[in-house]
Order: structure tokens, then sequence, then C-alpha cells
């Protein structure tokens, strides 16, 4: 067991799946020679070669398209998309070929591919640079979406994913790459669709993901001093989900809050708690709370950007509105 | 019963063979028609009628292991490419035994096995996907090659420059297949394009070739030109065919759009008839003619019987292969 960055699990996960599969490919801007813009593919082209690792040129849609057509024809292709907010110029690949294909052709074909795009602000990227577009991709029959939180989710959902039969994206919040936390010394595939209690308690249920999780531990450490112990379940997996963990965790607590980085309004927020509403009613003692970022696009000044993302202070809040 | 045409061609590509794909897939396409017009065939049928030349002379150089993508007036790659006629039908008629298990329809025809990675209803769209075939195929390194079919409608999408430059900066063996039938759907391309393919392929140092797409011989010697240096060293080709789309858009398209005269010159253009002078010209008896007409009707026959006798598909298979089953992983 040792500490190491976020990102140098993603790059361990891609490097043992190709180590392990030969039909594994990455594709993507600038990861071969540059070894990518945040480098979670430095060092494998040194290794693998340019006939695995392909430095595209900006061309989104063909990127994806690459990987699309590749994994009709038999290799397990890992597209790398910049930001996140690009993957707009890959959609018709994404949405209408790749998460169609299976069922539209009758299951004659599973397309073993992998997107990863980095999202979040944070970094005053802007507007184009910063967004959290999971819920689109969620929200799309055909598709998986995964977003690790740590090291050791982040080299095992990208070894699940990798392995995975079907198109799968796995989102990467940026401002996680540099952060540090323990990656086993044999880091195991993590099963996509499993949550995990991230800190267990018994008073207020807060469901969420990604780089909310630790705004949720920093939030937990807060209301413990108050006597409020809240449990922080990571969904690691958006689509599809833990159902079945949020509402046990529910019939504990009997109060949940809803937390991610992403607009509140119409996200992965509002599919949690329409389902816990349904399944999980009679579990409830108050009405649900979600949190999430304002109806407006991600600003870049850095007052703006600062309170336009939700955090910690918003989880306190909205645990003890839950409360009280 | 299953009828496998694609490979017969490749055994043989001689005019006779030819000629007998040309007219399975235009006989196929009437019986569309008409059972579209009785109402028979749900949503949209868009008929390559006119067209047939260009995917028998295709496929005709393409075996099992090379791929092909399609799009919307995509039945005769199908065909040519070797997607069995029953399962061809019953896909278009809704049926639990179509190829795609009535859950594709006409515009989403595809038979992996045989290397058709399917029709596609997104004008373009097929671009991407076959060069990323192509790059599979590359890597595995055994000479086989990528088609992919786009009509002059489809040069004005930004996504084919996209293909062009990558399949030229990686040398990737894609065969891009244009049916130029000089329509955007209802629009004339003159109108839509203020290029054309030849500038657009030299634009990315691409070796392009316009032929006569309604000589069913010139397609076939130029693709297997192309197709042979593909596979002896990777990088694309253009091929242009120049061709005719009889029908309109889709059928019930009262093609008002167009003028007396481009639709009097149907005939002349016709691939089928032009292949039928040919092989009249060597010397073929109108006996052949009718032995092989009534042969066809018969295979489309036993075909479309199997079709019409196959259910519908049960409701609850409208979830089936939305992801694929893995045992012991849930």
């Amino acid at each position: 067991m040792s500490e190491v960055r976020y990102l140098k699990a993603v790059n361990q996960a891609l490097y043992d799946a190709m180590e392990a599969d030969d039909t594994v490919f990455v594709i993507g801007e600038d990861v071969g020679a540059a070894g990518g813009p945040f480098k979670a593919t430095r060092g494998l082209l040194e290794r693998f070669g340019p006939g695995r690792v392909y430095d595209a040129p900006i061309a989104e849609a063909v990127i994806a398209g690459v990987a699309v057509g590749a994994a009709m024809t038999g290799m397990r292709p890992v597209a790398e998309i910049m930001f996140m907010d690009f993957i707009t110029l890959a959609m018709d690949q994404i949405v209408n070929q790749a998460a169609k294909a299976r069922s539209m052709f009758g299951g004659q074909a599973s397309l073993p591919l992998v997107i990863r795009a980095p999202h979040g602000g944070g970094l005053s990227a802007g507007p184009q640079h910063s967004q959290c577009l999971e819920a689109w991709f969620a929200h799309v029959p055909g598709l998986k979406v995964v977003c690790p939180a740590n090291a050791a989710d982040a080299y095992g959902l990208i070894r699940s994913a990798i392995d995975d039969p079907d198109p799968v994206i796995v989102v990467e919040n940026k401002t996680l790459y540099a952060a540090k936390s323990e990656l086993p010394d044999d880091p195991q595939a993590v099963p996509i669709g499993k949550a995990t209690i991230s800190r267990p308690g018994r008073d207020v249920t807060v469901v969420t993901y990604g780089a909310m999780v630790r705004e949720a531990l920093t939030a937990a450490d807060q209301l413990t001093i108050e006597g409020v112990e809240i449990e922080v379940l990571d969904l690691r997996s958006i689509q599809p989900w833990d159902e079945a963990m949020v509402v046990s965790s529910l019939a504990r607590t009997h109060r949940l809050v809803v937390a991610h980085e992403a607009v509140e309004a119409f996200g992965v927020g509002a599919e949690v708690v329409a389902r816990m509403a349904d399944i999980g009613f009679d579990e409830l003692d108050a009405p649900i709370i979600r949190v999430g970022a304002p109806f407006a696009p991600s600003p870049f000044a850095k007052a703006l950007e600062a309170a336009y993302r939700p955090d910690a202070s918003d989880i306190v809040r909205a645990v003890r509105r839950t409360l009280a | 019963m299953s009828v496998v045409i694609g490979e017969m061609l490749i055994k043989s590509s001689s005019l006779q063979s030819l000629y007998r794909q040309m007219l399975l897939i235009r006989r196929a396409e009437e019986r569309l028609q008409k059972l579209f017009a009785d109402g028979d065939v749900p949503g949209f049928l868009h008929l390559s009628i006119g067209q047939e030349a260009v995917a028998v002379g295709i496929s005709s150089v393409l075996g099992v292991a090379d791929t092909v993508s399609s799009n919307h007036r995509g039945h005769g790659h199908a065909l040519a490419k070797g997607v069995a006629l029953s399962g061809f039908f019953a896909e278009i008629l809704g049926r639990a035994d179509g190829v795609c298990r009535g859950r594709g329809g006409s515009m989403h025809v595809a038979d992996l096995s045989i290397g058709m990675l399917g029709a596609n209803g997104i004008v373009g769209a097929g671009m991407p996907i076959t060069t990323g075939s192509a790059l599979a195929l590359k890597m595995k390194g055994a000479g086989n090659i990528a088609a992919v079919y786009f009509g002059d409608g489809a040069l004005a999408e930004g996504v084919i420059h996209e293909c062009f430059n990558l399949t030229s900066l990686w040398a990737l063996p894609v065969l891009f297949v244009c049916e130029n039938n000089g329509w955007s759907e209802f629009s004339p391309t003159e109108r839509q394009l203020a290029t054309n393919l030849e500038k657009l392929s030299a634009s990315f140092s691409i070796a392009f070739s316009s032929v006569d797409g309604n000589d069913v011989v010139a397609v076939a010697d130029q693709a297997g030109k192309f197709v042979n240096e593909m596979r002896d060293m990777p990088s694309p080709r253009v091929i242009e065919c120049q061709t005719t789309r009889i029908r309109g858009h889709f059928e019930g398209d009262p093609q008002d759009y167009r003028d007396k005269e481009e639709m009097s010159m149907m005939s002349e253009r016709d691939p089928i008839a032009r292949a039928r002078s040919q092989l009249l010209a060597e010397g073929l008896s109108d006996l052949w003619f009718e032995q092989l007409h009534a042969e066809v009707d018969s295979e489309i026959d036993v075909a479309l019987n199997l079709a019409k006798r196959s259910p519908e598909p049960t409701i609850d298979s409208l979830v089936a292969d939305v992801y694929t089953p893995r045992l012991g992983v849930s």
C-alpha cells in the first residue's frame, strides 16, 4: 500500500490494461509524445510504441469514431477527450453510434470502448473547460458512466471499464489528479455499478461522487462537532448506479442529501432523488435536498468560480436543513 | 434458409454474376416498394433503385474479412456484402427473425459476422466508423480494407474533413465510395457544396477516381485496382461513382422538385438495362434472362415468405441487448 496521485493510478491502469491485452490501444490529442495534456498517458508511447498509442489530430468526432469502428473490428480502444466540454464534438459517434449499436443490431455486437474525459472546475478554466456533463451520458441507454473519487477507484474502475464489453465513459475530476490517496501494491478492478460507504454515519445519508466525496468528508468532520454523523456514500458508478446501497443507507438514516459538482437542475441528483422518493418513500423522515452548481455556465473569475462550485459548506447547510 | 450472395461474387465477378447480383437487389427493392405501398413496411424506406452497380461492383472485390459501412440508402450495400436475404426482409418488416431482431429496420441493417458494420441513419456517420475499422484492420496486418458508402449529400458534413485528414495522415486502408446521384435528399448538391470531391481528395493527398457508377464493370475494375493497391500498401482511396437515384429520397416522395428531362433519362442510365445490353451483345439469349429472372424471383419469394412468417418481436425484447449480459458479473 502506498500513497499515489490519482493521475498515477489512471496511468498505471492504462499501462496494466495494455500489458494484459494487446487489443487495448490509446488514442487522443497529445496522448503519445506529450504524454497527455494532464500526463495521464505518460510513458505509454515509450513502452507500447506508436502502433498502440495514437496521437490524434484535434478532431474529436473521428477520435470517437475510431473507437467505435475499431471496437466493431475486434479492438479495445481507450479514447481520451482532453476536456469533457470537447465531447460535444463527438456526440454523434458516442450517442447515435456507440450507445445504440448493440441494441440496434439485435445483440450482434458488443462495443468494448472507453472514453476518458476530465470534468470539473476549480482551475479558472472558464465556461468551456470546466463542465460536468456526466448526466447527459447517464441518460443514454447503452452507455455506462463511472466517476472515481480516489486513486484505488480510478485504477479499479478504469480496469473494469476497459474489460467491459460495452461503451464506458470514465469521468475524471481534474482537481483530483494531483490528490494523493492509497493504492494497494496489487490494485484490483472495481466492479461497475457498486457504490461504497466512504464514511459510515447514522443521521443523514449524503450520496455523492467524484471530487464532491472529498467535500462531503470535510462536511462530515465539521458536522461531527455538532453531534451529527453523516454517512458519505460514494456512488463511483453513475450508470448503472447502486440503488440498493442508497436505499439501504436511507433505511438507517431516514434523511437524504445528494451532492454533485454538476449543475443541480436535471442532474444525476435528480434521478437519485426521484428513485428514492419512489422506492424509499416510507423511509424518509424529511424532504430530500440536492446540492449542485447554480443554473449558470461555469464562470471564469476566481471569486465567481469559488461561489459557483458546491463545497463542504453547502453540504453542511443541506444536512442542517434536512435535520431542521 | 439464407442466401449469401457476397461470397459468390468473390469467386466469380463475371458480368453474368454481377448482373445477377444487381437484379437480385433490384427485385428485392421492388418487392419492398410494393410492400411499403400496401402499408406492410413500417417507418421510412429509402430505395437504392438505379444505384445497384455501385454496391455490386465494390463488393465484387471485397472479401468477408473486409468491412463496409453504409448509409440510409443501404439495402444494396448489405445484400452485396452477403447479408442473408430472409433476415434482410424480416428486419425491414420489423420481425423477430430480422438480422437485427426488428430493432434496427431499413436504416440499420447490419451483419458484423460478415463485416457489414451497419447502414446508418446519420448522414456521414459511417466515415469515422470506417476509419476506426481500418485502423483495427491495419493493426491486425492481414491486408484487409474497410469501405464506406456515402452520398454526395454527405460531402457537406464536417466529419468528412476529419476522416480524410486522419486516413491520409495515418495511411489507413479506407475505400471512400461516393455514390454521386446529384441529390442531397430533396436539393441538388450543386446548391449545397462549394467544392467537389476530386478537389477535396486532392487537398488531403488521397488518390481519387471518378467512374460511371451505372457501369458495373467500370466500378468493379476501378475498385479492384484501388483495393489491390491498398492491400499491398495500406492508404486511403476515393472512388466517386456517378449514378442515378431513380426513386425519390424516400418512398412516398412525389419528386416534384425533379424536372421531366431528368426523369425521362432514367431508363438510359439504368445499370441493369446497360448490363443486359452488354450481355446480349456477348451472345446471351433471351431465354437465359428469362431463366435467371425466374430463379432470382423464386429466391426472393422463398426469403420473403420466410420473413413474413417470422413473428413480431416480443415486447420484452425491447430492453434486451441494451448492454451485454455478463455471467457472474452483476
